[in-house]
């Protein structure tokens, strides 16, 4: 059986054998899934497609669409609950939908391999990366080891890792989360597969790290010539990846197309709000320029002002700072009514920020201020007034919301807590939250669970609305929605704005949602803040070089943009001498393409305005900058 | 509290589905279940309605036949003086259910209560109060309950916080390690930040979303004081005489085991009973969410 298997893998990994059929092919493809009565429900119904030799198919579409089943059935594997209930699914000569568990166990991780979303939940982290990537070939038998091991070092290449040769004998914690992306997909390549099935592999990275892997990715494709089918909710990187596009929706096909089709000229109702909704930007924005330009509020002092705020863990130095510095030099101000957007990637502070201005984190050094007052750096000091006025959402409705309590509950208690209300001015109260967030009022008496993401991401605001606060931290509150979700809910926010006067704090890793709603934007880096500035000096250059590269690295919904852009790791980095172990020298220096020899790692970088607005902590003078900074693409899409 | 919701559980949901969809009703419990419920639910009105229904009184010496077998005047054999056993098992219910009753709840009750505050509060106040208790664990039951009844003298008090103290610590490391995972979700961090007290924190917030794996374990405790409690009247040391419990029936009917005297093994089979009864009981009640997968 098994060198039965292993004689056709040969004959299909040959592209000489059948031409002119194509590799996949998927017939009326039905999925049903177990309900709690046990009654089934179709959540894949009557799926066709096929995908050629050498083609990257991309499924697309919003959680719940059918998208990850479908790929998985491609494995002749079903989650559980769910079975393959019809059609037929014929890769290169088998038929999978006739083969048995052992076949199919044979098949999978060699002829057909999948990449899935976290490779930190998918490595065993007992055990090396080489050891791991070259498994599935000596499972199968397809080589031995040493030419196994000879064929990864190969493919680590090919996937631009860095030191090829020895990275193989590192575990999954010594690499990053990108790297590990890639090894993932060296795993899958190793045994030469027929198909590759990538279920939304960068979702979880960085802009920054997302450029990086979906390049090495593409460069594999083309070079290998694998057929692939990606899966993915974010059309931008599909746009880059893809070949042909299928739009799903609710289990069935909405469109099928070549990418420049689907992408430029939707013919389905459903893709076009898709695309529409992948730039909030100029919807939100309009809803934005009929603010009142500047109130007369805004010449008082500001809402809030964090001075010199220094937060970490670890034991104190000499001088009483925390050892390891989350947070360091934090200054910042939000007038009434206004937004304040706090980016960077995962790692930099954001959250922590939005935890030291609530209290939750009492910071080493620094002042936050309320209305010209001091906030008492811990809980406990703080007054009920002054935890009403700021009220912090957070990133996950799922856990943020007690799934004991229902939505009545949950939003009664700040009503009851902060003004005292109850009977019917409470009922009261809380129906007109609910109609503030557009929710129908029958979900008072449903639990957190029987609701949908978008839906318990309005109630965790409408919790925080019932406080009547000034100040609202959002901390990643739209990234864990669809995108149609989340541009709801990024309307709805500036929406309340305009009519509640409230000031926002709007963390986010996404730098187009934050332009599209934030008046000034913060940029983290380490703990750091290397730029803080208005939205409009955002538009263009000069930029701080890391805003830069962040700003360069999103993905745009264009075919080709990979090739063109130069995003991270395309700039060769000037070489330069070793740098100073103070912490105060610039942090983003490692990564920098503009950095100087003798003078960035050497000298502390200084805060300084800029000419176009706000202030960065960089040596480089505005024109330096200016003239490095290649006006990014102009793109559909994503304002610049 | 959470079964009030469960007609309406999962079907209701974002999508709502037609009204007329017919919603059939999971069945909650398994045979095992029902089976336990029976069990315990017998032992429970047993305890309540025991001594009124017996045909004897519990210390009335009815005949002189000792360890007779079973008859029309006694329906499970007589004991060693000639008293009837069903009517000693029935007046021993109430002593065996109550003390581990009263000793598992006063159990659950402070280990759950220490728990949260240990987990609420971290640092070194959970440092301190977990070694503490761990210290306890590691002094074997048994002989810390010869030590209290050898230093106090045994009385019904005396049993309870014996087996209260000695299964305390258990109790506590279920609910910290629950209460530790709850207290690290964002409902309670937005509590927190909300300017919640510690008290509407620990019972409002956490407490309801531990207490169903605290009450399992409540079950199982339960289980652990009557063995405790059963063992030490064995040895003597446990209900004295008038009172008895199903462990001192055994111990006092104990010379009759070499003729195999129902009078020892009854009580015997009635301990096993609530045991076992219990844990059926326990290990198949499911919640609505469990029920659903």
């Amino acid at each position: 059986m098994k060198q039965f298997d292993t004689f056709l893998g040969k004959k299909g990994s040959t592209p000489a054998s059948p031409t002119g059929q194509p590799l996949v092919d998927v017939q009326g493809l039905r999925v049903t899934a177990r309900k709690d009565d046990g009654s089934s429900v179709e959540i894949v119904k009557n799926v066709d497609f096929t995908v050629a030799r050498g083609e990257v198919l991309a499924l697309i579409g919003e959680s719940g669409s059918g998208k990850t089943t479908i790929a998985l059935s491609l494995l002749g594997y079903a989650r559980s609950g769910c079975q393959i209930a019809g059609g037929q699914i014929r890769i290169g000569q088998r038929q999978i939908d006739q083969m048995d568990e052992k076949a199919l166990l044979a098949m999978r991780g060699h002829h057909v391999a999948y990449i899935a979303q976290s490779a930190a939940a998918a490595f065993n982290p007992a055990r090396t990366l080489m050891d791991q990537v070259i498994e599935s070939a000596l499972q199968h038998g397809v080589m031995d080891k040493a030419s196994a091991r000879a064929k990864a070092v190969e493919l680590f290449r090919a996937l631009a890792l860095p030191k090829p040769e020895s990275i193989g004998d590192r575990y999954p914690h010594q690499v990053s989360g990108g790297q590990l992306q890639r090894v993932m997909a060296a795993m899958a390549l190793i045994t030469d597969p027929e198909l590759v099935i990538l279920d939304e592999p960068t979702t979880a990275l960085d802009v920054t790290t997302q450029i990086e892997v979906l390049r090495a990715f593409k460069k594999v494709v083309k070079e290998l010539g694998t057929t692939a089918v990606y899966v993915s909710h974010d059309l931008a990187v599909v746009a880059q990846m893809a070949d042909r596009i299928i739009v799903l929706r609710d289990g069935a096909v909405r469109e099928m197309g070549s990418t420049g089709q689907v992408l430029h000229e939707p013919a389905d109702s459903y893709t076009q709000s898709l695309i529409a909704a992948v730039s909030p930007a100029t919807r939100v924005a309009q809803l934005r320029e009929v603010l009142p330009a500047s109130m007369p509020a805004e010449v008082r002092a500001p809402l809030l002002r964090i001075s010199g705020l220094v937060a970490g863990y670890g034991a104190p130095d000499r001088l009483g700072l925390p050892g390891v510095r989350i947070l360091d030099d934090i200054n910042l101000t939000i007038q009434r009514g206004s937004t304040v957007g706090i980016i960077g990637e995962s790692g930099s502070g954001k959250t922590t920020l939005a935890r030291a201005v609530a209290g939750m984190i009492a910071p080493a050094r620094g002042s936050i201020q309320l209305d010209g007052q001091n906030l008492s750096p811990t809980l406990e000091g703080r007054t009920r007034e002054q935890f009403r006025r700021v009220q912090i959402v957070f990133q996950n409705a799922d856990t943020a919301l007690n799934p004991a309590h229902s939505i009545g509950r949950i939003l009664n208690r700040p009503l009851a807590f902060y003004h005292g209300l109850k009977g019917d001015a409470m009922r009261r109260r809380t129906a007109e939250l609910l109609d503030l967030v557009k929710l129908p009022s029958s979900v008072i008496d449903r639990l957190p669970a029987e609701l949908s993401g978008g839906q318990k991401q309005r109630v965790n605001l409408a919790r925080a609305l019932a406080a009547k606060p000034d100040l609202i931290l959002c901390d990643e509150v739209t990234s864990a929605l669809d995108t149609v979700v989340a541009a709801a809910i990024l309307e709805l926010l500036a929406e309340l704005r305009r009519e509640l006067q409230v000031s926002y704090m709007f963390i986010s890793h996404d730098i187009s949602t934050v332009r599209a709603i934030c008046d000034d934007i913060v940029v983290l880096y380490a703990g750091r803040m290397v730029a803080n500035r208005p939205r409009e000096a955002m538009m263009a250059p000069p930029y701080h070089p890391y805003s830069h590269l962040l700003l360069s690295s999103v993905p745009a919904m264009q075919q080709g943009w990979l090739e063109q852009v130069a995003g991270a790791g395309q700039h060769k980095l000037p070489p330069i001498g070793a740098a100073d172990p103070s912490p105060e020298i610039c942090a983003f220096l490692p990564r920098c393409s503009l950095r100087v020899d003798g003078v960035c790692n050497v000298v502390p970088p200084r805060r300084r305005n800029m000419e176009h607005g706000g202030e960065i902590l960089c040596h480089r003078s505005d024109a330096d900058l200016q003239q490095a900074q290649a006006p990014l693409l102009p793109v559909e899409g994503v304002t610049v | 509290m959470k079964a009030l919701h469960d007609s309406t559980g999962g079907e209701a949901a974002a999508a709502p589905l037609p009204a007329s969809a017919p919603v059939k009703r999971v069945r909650r419990h398994s045979t095992m279940a029902w089976i336990g419920m029976a069990i315990v639910g017998f032992w429970v009105l047993m305890a309540i309605l025991g001594p009124s229904i017996s045909p004897y009184d519990a210390t009335a010496i009815v005949d002189t036949d000792v360890f007779s077998g079973m008859s029309h005047k006694f329906l499970l054999g007589s004991d060693y003086l000639g008293r009837d056993m069903l009517s000693r098992i029935l007046f021993g219910t109430r002593a065996t259910i109550g003390l581990a009753l009263a000793a598992t709840v006063l159990a659950s009750a402070t280990g759950t209560a220490v728990a949260l505050f240990a987990a609420f509060s971290g640092g070194w106040r959970d440092a301190v109060i977990s070694r503490a208790l761990d210290a306890l664990i590691s002094i074997p039951s048994k002989m810390f309950a010869l030590m209290m009844v050898a230093t106090f003298g045994s009385s019904m008090l005396l049993l309870v916080v014996t087996a209260a103290i000695t299964y305390m610590p258990g109790a506590y490391r279920i609910a910290r390690s629950l209460a530790v995972n709850v207290q690290a979700m964002e409902y309670v961090q937005a509590a927190r930040a909300r300017g919640e007290g510690v008290w509407y924190i620990m019972t409002t917030e956490m407490l309801p979303n531990m207490i169903r794996p605290v009450l399992a374990d409540f079950g199982l405790r339960f289980v652990y004081v009557v063995l405790l409690l059963s063992g030490l009247s064995f040895l003597s040391l446990g209900v004295q005489p008038p009172d008895a419990d199903w462990g001192s029936l055994v111990r006092e009917n104990i010379s009759g085991l070499g003729e195999g005297a129902l009078a020892v093994i009854m009580p015997a089979l009635a301990i096993a009973s609530l045991t076992i009864g219990v844990n059926l009981l326990i290990d198949n009640l499911r919640g609505k969410r469990a029920a659903k997968e």
